[in-house]
Protein backbone atom coordinates (compact mmCIF):
# COMPACT_ATOMS: atom_id res chain seq x y z
CA UNK A 1 0.00 0.00 0.00
CA UNK A 2 2.42 2.24 0.90
CA UNK A 3 4.78 1.61 -2.47
CA UNK A 4 1.73 2.24 -4.32
CA UNK A 5 1.42 5.20 -2.90
CA UNK A 6 5.07 6.43 -3.45
CA UNK A 7 5.34 5.46 -7.24
CA UNK A 8 1.92 7.51 -7.56
CA UNK A 9 4.19 10.43 -5.60
CA UNK A 10 7.24 9.88 -7.58
CA UNK A 11 5.05 10.02 -10.70
CA UNK A 12 3.50 13.14 -9.78
CA UNK A 13 6.65 14.92 -8.69
CA UNK A 14 8.14 13.64 -11.44
CA UNK A 15 5.55 15.38 -14.00
CA UNK A 16 5.74 18.23 -12.07
CA UNK A 17 9.67 18.38 -12.40
CA UNK A 18 9.55 17.13 -16.36
CA UNK A 19 6.97 20.35 -16.94
CA UNK A 20 9.05 22.87 -14.63
CA UNK A 21 12.00 21.60 -16.39
CA UNK A 22 10.40 22.47 -19.85
CA UNK A 23 9.42 25.72 -19.02
CA UNK A 24 12.63 26.77 -17.69
CA UNK A 25 14.28 25.62 -20.62
CA UNK A 26 12.01 27.75 -22.52
CA UNK A 27 12.55 30.36 -20.24
CA UNK A 28 16.37 30.03 -20.52
CA UNK A 29 16.86 30.25 -24.10
CA UNK A 30 18.41 33.40 -24.21
CA UNK A 31 17.07 36.57 -26.32
CA UNK A 32 18.54 36.63 -30.19
CA UNK A 33 19.09 39.40 -32.09
CA UNK A 34 17.74 39.25 -35.01
CA UNK A 35 19.12 40.43 -38.90
CA UNK A 36 16.78 43.14 -37.70
CA UNK A 37 17.73 44.30 -34.61
CA UNK A 38 21.32 44.58 -36.41
CA UNK A 39 19.70 46.58 -38.75
CA UNK A 40 18.47 48.84 -35.98
CA UNK A 41 21.96 48.88 -34.05
CA UNK A 42 23.53 49.88 -37.46
CA UNK A 43 21.59 52.69 -37.99
CA UNK A 44 22.12 54.38 -34.90
CA UNK A 45 25.53 54.25 -35.05
CA UNK A 46 25.34 55.53 -38.33
CA UNK A 47 22.21 57.82 -38.51
CA UNK A 48 20.27 58.84 -41.93
CA UNK A 49 23.31 58.36 -43.99
CA UNK A 50 23.42 55.34 -46.69
CA UNK A 51 26.58 52.60 -46.26
CA UNK A 52 28.04 51.59 -49.67
CA UNK A 53 29.77 47.89 -49.76
CA UNK A 54 34.12 48.30 -50.11
CA UNK A 55 36.54 49.41 -49.01
CA UNK A 56 36.33 47.33 -45.67
CA UNK A 57 38.27 44.00 -45.48
CA UNK A 58 37.22 41.61 -42.43
CA UNK A 59 38.93 39.02 -41.50
CA UNK A 60 37.77 36.53 -39.48
CA UNK A 61 38.18 32.24 -39.56
CA UNK A 62 35.67 31.14 -41.53
CA UNK A 63 35.47 28.11 -39.82
CA UNK A 64 35.48 28.44 -35.79
CA UNK A 65 35.99 26.10 -33.37
CA UNK A 66 35.30 27.79 -30.24
CA UNK A 67 32.97 30.65 -30.38
CA UNK A 68 33.95 32.26 -26.83
CA UNK A 69 36.94 33.30 -28.78
CA UNK A 70 37.23 34.26 -32.17
CA UNK A 71 40.24 36.41 -33.82
CA UNK A 72 38.86 39.22 -35.53
CA UNK A 73 40.97 41.94 -37.63
CA UNK A 74 39.40 45.17 -39.49
CA UNK A 75 41.43 47.17 -42.16
CA UNK A 76 39.94 49.78 -44.12
CA UNK A 77 41.48 51.38 -47.53
CA UNK A 78 42.54 54.70 -46.36
CA UNK A 79 45.62 57.19 -46.44
CA UNK A 80 45.17 58.30 -42.87
CA UNK A 81 45.83 61.69 -43.41
CA UNK A 82 44.23 65.12 -41.49
CA UNK A 83 41.91 65.41 -45.13
CA UNK A 84 41.11 61.80 -45.52
CA UNK A 85 40.77 59.54 -42.39
CA UNK A 86 38.97 56.65 -41.04
CA UNK A 87 36.60 58.07 -37.65
CA UNK A 88 35.28 55.04 -36.41
CA UNK A 89 34.87 51.47 -37.10
CA UNK A 90 31.77 49.39 -35.96
CA UNK A 91 31.38 45.98 -35.72
CA UNK A 92 27.96 44.19 -35.87
CA UNK A 93 26.57 40.38 -35.56
CA UNK A 94 23.10 38.89 -36.77
CA UNK A 95 22.32 36.11 -34.01
CA UNK A 96 24.12 37.38 -30.72
CA UNK A 97 21.90 38.25 -28.01
CA UNK A 98 23.06 41.59 -28.80
CA UNK A 99 24.25 43.19 -32.52
CA UNK A 100 26.70 46.15 -31.23
CA UNK A 101 30.43 43.83 -30.74
CA UNK A 102 32.89 47.10 -30.34
CA UNK A 103 33.52 50.22 -31.79
CA UNK A 104 36.85 51.63 -32.58
CA UNK A 105 37.04 55.30 -32.57
CA UNK A 106 40.48 56.30 -34.14
CA UNK A 107 41.88 59.71 -36.39
CA UNK A 108 44.65 60.86 -38.35
CA UNK A 109 46.94 60.09 -35.85
CA UNK A 110 46.46 56.12 -36.15
CA UNK A 111 48.75 56.08 -39.04
CA UNK A 112 47.04 52.92 -40.28
CA UNK A 113 43.44 51.85 -40.24
CA UNK A 114 43.84 48.63 -38.68
CA UNK A 115 42.83 46.85 -35.86
CA UNK A 116 42.12 43.57 -34.23
CA UNK A 117 40.86 42.13 -31.27
CA UNK A 118 39.16 38.69 -29.90
CA UNK A 119 35.37 38.29 -30.28
CA UNK A 120 32.31 35.75 -29.04
CA UNK A 121 29.52 34.43 -31.38
CA UNK A 122 26.77 32.76 -30.51
CA UNK A 123 26.26 30.97 -33.66
CA UNK A 124 27.02 30.90 -37.70
CA UNK A 125 26.18 33.77 -38.80
CA UNK A 126 27.47 36.93 -40.79
CA UNK A 127 29.59 39.85 -38.82
CA UNK A 128 29.33 43.43 -40.41
CA UNK A 129 32.35 45.75 -39.88
CA UNK A 130 30.75 49.50 -41.01
CA UNK A 131 33.49 51.99 -41.01
CA UNK A 132 33.18 55.63 -40.67
CA UNK A 133 35.36 58.56 -42.87
CA UNK A 134 36.16 61.97 -42.18
CA UNK A 135 34.36 63.21 -45.30
CA UNK A 136 30.94 61.64 -43.56
CA UNK A 137 30.95 58.72 -45.82
CA UNK A 138 30.03 54.91 -44.56
CA UNK A 139 31.21 52.05 -46.25
CA UNK A 140 31.00 48.06 -44.97
CA UNK A 141 32.28 44.62 -45.03
CA UNK A 142 30.99 41.88 -44.06
CA UNK A 143 32.19 38.07 -43.39
CA UNK A 144 29.98 34.46 -42.87
CA UNK A 145 31.49 32.46 -39.95
CA UNK A 146 30.48 28.99 -38.96
CA UNK A 147 30.74 28.55 -35.41
CA UNK A 148 30.68 24.81 -34.05
CA UNK A 149 30.67 25.83 -30.36
CA UNK A 150 28.73 28.54 -29.33
CA UNK A 151 29.50 31.16 -26.68
CA UNK A 152 27.07 32.55 -24.60
CA UNK A 153 25.16 29.05 -23.53
CA UNK A 154 27.43 27.32 -21.37
CA UNK A 155 26.99 27.21 -17.58
CA UNK A 156 30.05 28.41 -15.46
CA UNK B 1 43.76 42.10 -9.62
CA UNK B 2 43.47 42.68 -13.04
CA UNK B 3 46.87 43.01 -14.69
CA UNK B 4 47.70 44.19 -18.10
CA UNK B 5 50.01 43.23 -20.55
CA UNK B 6 51.30 45.90 -23.12
CA UNK B 7 53.38 45.20 -26.00
CA UNK B 8 54.80 48.38 -27.49
CA UNK B 9 58.40 48.62 -29.44
CA UNK B 10 60.46 50.55 -26.26
CA UNK B 11 62.11 52.80 -29.38
CA UNK B 12 61.04 53.85 -33.01
CA UNK B 13 61.78 56.31 -35.88
CA UNK B 14 59.82 59.81 -36.34
CA UNK B 15 56.43 59.03 -38.21
CA UNK B 16 57.34 55.12 -38.13
CA UNK B 17 53.75 53.42 -37.76
CA UNK B 18 54.07 51.67 -34.37
CA UNK B 19 51.73 48.59 -33.60
CA UNK B 20 50.38 48.47 -30.17
CA UNK B 21 49.33 45.20 -28.56
CA UNK B 22 47.23 45.18 -25.40
CA UNK B 23 46.07 42.61 -23.37
CA UNK B 24 44.28 42.70 -20.07
CA UNK B 25 43.38 39.90 -17.53
CA UNK B 26 39.18 40.20 -16.91
CA UNK B 27 36.41 37.66 -17.20
CA UNK B 28 34.22 39.68 -19.36
CA UNK B 29 30.96 38.21 -17.95
CA UNK B 30 28.13 38.97 -20.14
CA UNK B 31 25.19 39.15 -18.60
CA UNK B 32 23.47 36.34 -20.32
CA UNK B 33 24.86 33.36 -18.84
CA UNK B 34 22.76 31.51 -16.13
CA UNK B 35 24.75 30.05 -12.73
CA UNK B 36 24.05 26.42 -12.25
CA UNK B 37 21.20 27.42 -10.11
CA UNK B 38 18.91 28.92 -13.44
CA UNK B 39 19.57 32.41 -11.86
CA UNK B 40 21.54 35.25 -14.39
CA UNK B 41 24.76 35.86 -14.06
CA UNK B 42 24.74 39.59 -13.88
CA UNK B 43 27.05 41.57 -16.63
CA UNK B 44 30.83 42.34 -15.42
CA UNK B 45 32.78 43.98 -18.45
CA UNK B 46 34.81 46.89 -19.44
CA UNK B 47 32.85 49.11 -21.88
CA UNK B 48 35.81 51.65 -22.64
CA UNK B 49 39.69 51.22 -23.42
CA UNK B 50 41.17 54.83 -24.16
CA UNK B 51 45.09 55.04 -25.42
CA UNK B 52 46.86 58.64 -25.26
CA UNK B 53 49.97 59.41 -26.40
CA UNK B 54 51.71 61.96 -24.43
CA UNK B 55 47.82 63.26 -22.98
CA UNK B 56 46.65 63.59 -26.74
CA UNK B 57 44.00 60.99 -26.94
CA UNK B 58 45.09 58.50 -30.31
CA UNK B 59 42.57 55.64 -30.05
CA UNK B 60 39.30 54.46 -27.76
CA UNK B 61 37.23 51.68 -28.11
CA UNK B 62 34.01 51.23 -26.70
CA UNK B 63 33.32 47.18 -25.90
CA UNK B 64 30.19 45.28 -25.89
CA UNK B 65 29.91 41.52 -23.96
CA UNK B 66 30.47 40.14 -27.53
CA UNK B 67 34.68 40.83 -26.30
CA UNK B 68 36.13 37.99 -25.56
CA UNK B 69 37.21 37.50 -21.85
CA UNK B 70 40.83 38.78 -21.22
CA UNK B 71 40.62 41.51 -23.93
CA UNK B 72 43.03 41.90 -26.43
CA UNK B 73 43.19 44.56 -28.40
CA UNK B 74 45.72 45.62 -31.37
CA UNK B 75 45.88 49.16 -33.07
CA UNK B 76 48.22 51.11 -34.10
CA UNK B 77 49.58 55.23 -33.73
CA UNK B 78 52.41 57.36 -35.31
CA UNK B 79 55.27 57.51 -33.31
CA UNK B 80 55.41 61.90 -33.17
CA UNK B 81 57.90 62.27 -30.41
CA UNK B 82 59.00 60.46 -26.98
CA UNK B 83 57.46 60.28 -24.06
CA UNK B 84 54.60 58.13 -22.74
CA UNK B 85 51.91 55.74 -24.33
CA UNK B 86 48.78 55.69 -21.63
CA UNK B 87 46.42 52.86 -21.48
CA UNK B 88 43.05 52.97 -19.54
CA UNK B 89 40.68 50.60 -19.01
CA UNK B 90 37.26 51.03 -17.17
CA UNK B 91 33.85 49.46 -16.67
CA UNK B 92 31.48 48.03 -14.59
CA UNK B 93 31.22 47.63 -11.24
CA UNK B 94 34.07 50.59 -10.60
CA UNK B 95 36.71 48.48 -12.82
CA UNK B 96 39.32 50.64 -13.57
CA UNK B 97 42.73 50.13 -14.39
CA UNK B 98 45.87 52.72 -15.68
CA UNK B 99 49.18 51.17 -17.51
CA UNK B 100 51.43 53.44 -18.95
CA UNK B 101 54.56 52.80 -21.25
CA UNK B 102 57.25 54.63 -22.03
CA UNK B 103 58.71 55.16 -25.70
CA UNK B 104 61.68 56.91 -27.10
CA UNK B 105 61.84 58.42 -30.64
CA UNK B 106 64.68 59.13 -32.92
Amino acid sequence: MKRRTSRRQFLLSSGAAAGFGLVSVLHVKPARATPAAMQEAIRKAVGPASVITGKVKLELPPLVENGNAVPLAVSVESPMTAADHVRAIHVFTEKNPQPEVVSFRLGPRAGRAGVATRIRLADTQTVIAICELSDGSFWSGSADVVVTLAACLEEP
Amino acid sequence: MASALINVPPRARRGEIIEVKTLISHPMETGYRRSQLGELIPRDIIRLFVCTYNGTEVFRAELHPAIAANPFIVFSTVATESGTLAFHWSGDNGFSVAESVAITVE
